[in-house]
């Protein structure tokens, strides 16, 4: 099978269904198929997209108070993340119209790796407005209150029960690809290698949206989503906010001790060291609208129906990145890298347009 | 455009590594764009009423951008064309069908009595 791209070009493949005359009929079918099916795929999203402009044309001052609480730069990351993944996809596409199968499995590799990390930095970004109740709907409860000790100092409860199932999958890959290794099905171990590594760039996006919220914490950026920093001994914890009531009640600034709840507030007119319990990325949860929570049902429907696209897309990516260990892909037998490029493109292509909708209201 | 290679089908355009990098370059530029105008628009005298348009332009650009070449529809067959695009045209209708329907009951909704819905929640 691995012999199959140094085959004679010209003859009737092995990949070539039989009700197909020639391998021009099939790519072409499958090429239309695969436009039929994304057709359907914005009609299935614009029903979302009817949802937004309607809440947004009739009650715009809803999608004013709730944008604050998303990180246009966080966002501006996994829009980067999603488009670098859509330049390797395109080069392992070409890479599988040349015949170059390492090459097309190392692009997919790292396309595979882009997706897995863009849900890294949407699991930052889903458990922090969890730990200060942003929720879809009539679960929606704002509040900046102190949590409960988490399991893991510093680090939401919820990030952790999110993160459980890339960890379990993890592991599940990383012996089975030693199993692999150990009984010689070098394929498999291979596949299993991939995926593991696939798994490890969740890890990456994790780390790299946690990093970044810890250092617009520490530079007490404008940016910053709502949260802050609690000093520790050793350790600087992201937690929700933490406001003691009484003190923002009593328009209270900055008598915090060192060591205390040190905010890290975005006002750079207060020369960066104040206490100030509610600033725009923290609004009083008093004054917002009771229908904000609408905002956050459109906003948690729409990346959230995005982001099992995205899963969706990394198991269709691991078949063409299988199929690229086994050797397939040749000049005439490239369609099903092309087909899933085209829906990881028009994956992309949803987010292009989710970007400045949902995040960056001004 | 695409790079020579004259022993492949005719069905197999493979678009060149260099096109594919400038897509690439102008679609972080016009992200970095669009992040930047949302960030200083604001704070500008710009008319806040353009705000939206400007960033649905760029978005739409990025789009083609991403259809033409990433999705190689610059090469592709016309009809494959018409019918990714006939999906927008059925958006379209969709969402301004919708908005126009709902827009001729806003009277009716404004003037129903919801004012503790306008208040803040004690």
């Amino acid at each position: 099978m691995a012999d199959a791209a140094h085959d004679d070009h010209h003859d009737h493949g092995e990949f070539i269904a039989h009700h197909f005359d020639s391998a021009e009929q099939q790519f072409d079918s499958g090429k239309l198929g695969i436009w039929l099916f994304l057709v359907t795929e914005v009609l299935f999203f614009s029903g979302l997209f009817v949802a937004y402009t309607l809440y947004r044309n009739h009650h715009p001052e809803i999608f004013d108070q709730a944008h604050v609480f998303l990180d246009k730069y966080l966002g501006g990351l996994n829009t980067i993340v999603l488009l670098f993944s859509s330049l390797t996809m395109a080069l392992a596409v070409r890479a599988a119209q040349l015949g170059r199968n390492k090459n097309c499995g190392i692009y997919i590799l790292i396309t595979m790796v882009c997706a897995a990390m863009f849900l890294g930095v949407k699991a930052i970004e889903y458990s922090h407005k969890w730990d200060i109740g942003i929720f879809p709907g009539s679960l929606f409860a704002l509040n900046y209150q102190h949590p409960e000790p988490t399991m893991i100092a510093g680090i939401s409860d919820y990030l952790i029960w999110i993160s459980m199932i890339p960890a379990i999958l993890l592991v599940l890959f990383s012996v089975a690809s030693i199993v692999g290794l150990l009984t010689k099905k070098t394929v498999f171990s291979k596949l299993m290698l991939g995926m593991a590594i696939t798994v490890g760039g969740y890890f990456l996006g994790v780390f790299a949206g946690y990093s970044y919220m810890e250092a617009i914490m520490d530079h007490g950026d404008e940016s910053h989503a709502a949260v802050t920093v609690e000093h520790d001994d050793q350790n600087i914890h992201m937690v929700s906010m933490t406001i003691d009531d009484e003190k923002s009640g009593a328009g209270h600034d900055g008598d915090h001790k060192e060591g205390d709840h040190a905010h890290a507030e975005g006002d750079h007119g207060h020369g960066g060291h104040h206490e100030q319990a509610y600033d725009k990325h923290h609004p009083d949860p008093k004054s917002l609208s009771k229908d904000v929570k609408i905002f956050f049902s459109i906003y948690y429907c729409m990346t959230g129906l995005h982001a099992i696209h995205i899963i969706a897309g990394i198991i269709a990516l691991a078949w063409v990145y299988w199929r690229c260990l086994l050797g397939h892909w040749r000049t005439d037998y490239f369609g099903p890298v092309d087909y899933v490029g085209l829906y990881w493109h028009l994956v992309d292509l949803i987010w292009i347009y989710l970007f400045p909708l949902l995040y960056l209201i001004d | 455009m695409a790079d020579q290679h004259n022993d492949l089908p005719r069905f197999n355009h493979p678009a060149s590594i260099k096109l594919l990098l400038a897509v690439f370059g102008s679609l972080i530029g016009l992200t970095v764009l669009t992040v930047a105008t949302s960030a200083v628009w604001p704070e500008s005298n710009l008319p806040a009423d353009l705000a939206f348009p400007v960033a649905m332009i760029i978005a739409s650009v990025k789009a083609f951008l991403v259809c033409a070449f990433f999705m190689h529809m610059w090469w592709d067959k016309k009809f494959n064309i018409i019918v990714f695009l006939s999906s927008t045209l059925f958006a379209a209708l969709f969402i301004g069908l919708t908005l126009l329907d709902t827009g001729h009951y806003q009277n009716s909704i404004d003037n129903f009595p919801r004012n503790e819905v306008a208040q803040p929640p004690e």
